[in-house]
């Protein structure tokens, strides 16, 4: 089996979020850079389902050169071998493109995004590739099981979940459940550095889309506290004031 | 031109968030003085479907063909976009919802349209662009986007616009489309619903409890007081990753993101990832024995005690309220 998993390199978890140049871009001084969270776990159920002998997980990254350490984090963490596009990622659209014109012919059964990145957000890549690619696409995937070529994938949905059976290839974008995150061992980090990372430049897309300024949302005024005996006064604001029950 | 807007179903029923898609179109239709075009896909009732008119629709179209009854995003994708075509539609309108997420990027590549997902504003069409906003960096920050394609797309947050009855009247016309095979590889195999329980990310009301419950023995309060106020119970990470209750109810940075009328934190300290999945709800009321919580600092009503003696206060007053 050959597994594809795109990755994508966000700030940490923890980052203050602030912005530069009037407010347009987001400012990356003393930020750390990590692997996304959820790309990091469809990486790591990528590699539990290619444990057999000649099966290959291709870890795939659109950005440039600063970029490298996430990747061989990847490697370090399983992955066999890694490409860079070589190209500063704008938009969804822009890099699904990239993905797409690289995975074309390359005979993947499997492609996994994870469901978002914290970053932007957008859980659009997933979908975006499957359409590309004229192949299934599972946008929120909580579980991914295979029997023979088919992927049994289960999707969350309002209130519940869907159990999809679907033929090799497809698409899916990871959510939480889908496999634990994994620690890269001192052998798998010794290991990376040895490991494939090749770059590819970029095809040429036009953006549809454009960040033209950020905000940040209005702090909130500050917390009215109410006693611990006196909860029913709890429920008169909710009631009265603020009218949300 | 024209707006169109997409209204999912469940079992055949339009959903709330369908309902606020509707109205956002249609402000957007009124802004842009065109129609507003509603689309469905699957079995729906004519009366749900004529009732679309009473939040704007001035035209119904209706996809029922037998393979359709179940949502598969390719097919559903392929309709989409080729009604939009076929009505000379330039905006598109659909929920942010769990399917929508998988529905409205391949719309968007179907028609090279510029998409934004997760849209908290209607379009602003000062000098002549089109930008729209949305939440990112999980909530810390928004973004305004530019859709510089002719035809956009547009994934509409739920509970981030408001439901508005109007008295358009709509015709319904049964749309003809020719499936593709190809678009039906992906077979249902099961559906499991937890019929009981109010969806989460659909919630107006989010009762959510952390480690201060000690343990999952504790969450019958907690599932009372949700049902009182209607509410869907949601968990901090910590919680989930213990087992002690399922992932889906995990709401923060790497689970769900929930923007309700009111969240009710029970025993979450407030971690900065669980607070960044929580931040845009619009009041958010704190119940922890903490004082020096982080969460008191975003909270809107705190209550500093524990939770084992307020909860059950809580639903005394909810009751009381019901009663009175």
């Amino acid at each position: 089996m050959k597994i594809l998993v795109c990755i994508s390199n966000v700030p940490d978890t923890t980052t203050k979020i602030t912005f530069t140049d009037n407010n347009s871009h987001f400012n990356t001084a003393g930020v750390q850079f990590i692997l996304n969270p959820y790309d990091e776990i469809a990486l790591a159920r990528a590699i539990e389902l290619t444990e057999a002998e000649n099966e290959i997980v291709t870890v795939l990254h659109v950005g440039d050169a600063t970029t490298d350490p996430t990747l061989r984090k990847a490697l370090a963490i399983g992955a066999t071998d890694a490409v860079r596009i070589n190209a500063q990622p704008t938009d969804a659209y822009f890099v699904a493109n990239q993905i797409a014109a690289y995975a074309k012919d390359k005979d993947f059964d499997i492609i996994l995004t994870g469901r978002e990145s914290i970053d932007y957000n957008g859980a659009k890549v997933a979908a975006m590739l499957g359409e590309l690619l004229d192949i299934p696409s599972v946008s929120i995937t909580k579980k991914i099981t295979i029997e023979g070529d088919t992927g049994i994938l289960e999707r969350e949905i309002e209130g519940g979940k869907e159990v999809l059976a679907i033929p090799f290839p497809f698409v899916a974008g990871t959510a939480e459940g889908v496999a634990d995150w994994k620690i890269p061992n001192m052998r798998g980090i010794m290991g990376a550095r040895t490991k494939p990372l090749i770059v590819v430049e970029a095809v040429e897309v036009n953006n549809l889309t454009k960040i033209i300024q950020f905000e940040t949302p209005a702090p909130r005024t500050s917390v009215q506290l109410v006693d611990a005996g006196e909860v029913d006064k709890l429920i008169d604001l909710l009631h009265n004031t603020a009218k949300v029950i | 031109m024209s707006v169109l807007v997409y209204i999912e179903n469940a079992e055949g029923k339009f959903k709330k968030s369908g309902f606020e898609g509707v109205c956002y179109a249609k402000e957007i239709a009124n802004q842009l003085n065109t129609n507003l075009i509603a689309l469905s896909i699957g079995n729906v009732a004519d009366e749900d479907l004529k009732a679309l008119g009473n939040y704007g629709a001035n035209k119904v179209l209706t996809v029922n063909q037998n393979n359709l009854t179940l949502f598969i995003n390719q097919a559903y994708a392929a309709i989409i976009a080729h009604a939009t075509t076929k009505e000379n539609a330039e905006i598109v309108v659909l929920s942010n919802s769990f399917s929508g997420k998988g529905l409205a990027p391949r719309i968007a590549v179907k028609l090279q349209a510029g998409l934004v997902d997760g849209a908290i504003s209607l379009p602003d069409f000062t000098n002549g662009k089109f930008v729209v906003k949305n939440n990112v960096f999980s909530s810390k920050a928004i973004a305004l986007v530019e859709i510089t394609s002719a035809v956009k797309v547009l994934a509409l947050m739920p509970n981030a616009y408001k439901v508005v009855e109007t008295s358009e009247q709509a015709n319904i016309e049964t749309f003809d489309y020719q499936t593709n095979e190809n678009d039906f590889t992906s077979l249902i195999k099961e559906i499991v619903k937890a019929s009981d329980k109010v969806s989460l990310p659909d919630a107006e009301i989010v009762v959510s409890a952390g480690r201060g419950l000690k343990g999952p023995e504790n969450w019958g309060m907690i599932e009372e007081l949700a049902a009182l106020l209607g509410a869907a119970v949601a968990c901090s990470k910590p919680v989930s990753d213990a087992h002690w209750r399922p992932h889906e109810e995990h709401v923060g940075q790497t689970g769900i993101t929930v923007s309700p009328n009111l969240y009710i934190a029970i025993g979450i300290s407030g971690a900065i990832q669980h607070i960044a999945g929580v931040s845009s709800s619009k009041i958010i009321v704190v119940i922890n024995k903490d004082a020096d919580a982080p969460f008191f600092k975003v909270a809107d009503y705190g209550i500093v005690g524990d939770a084992f003696e307020v909860v059950p206060k809580l639903i005394a007053a909810v009751k009381a309220l019901k009663a009175s």
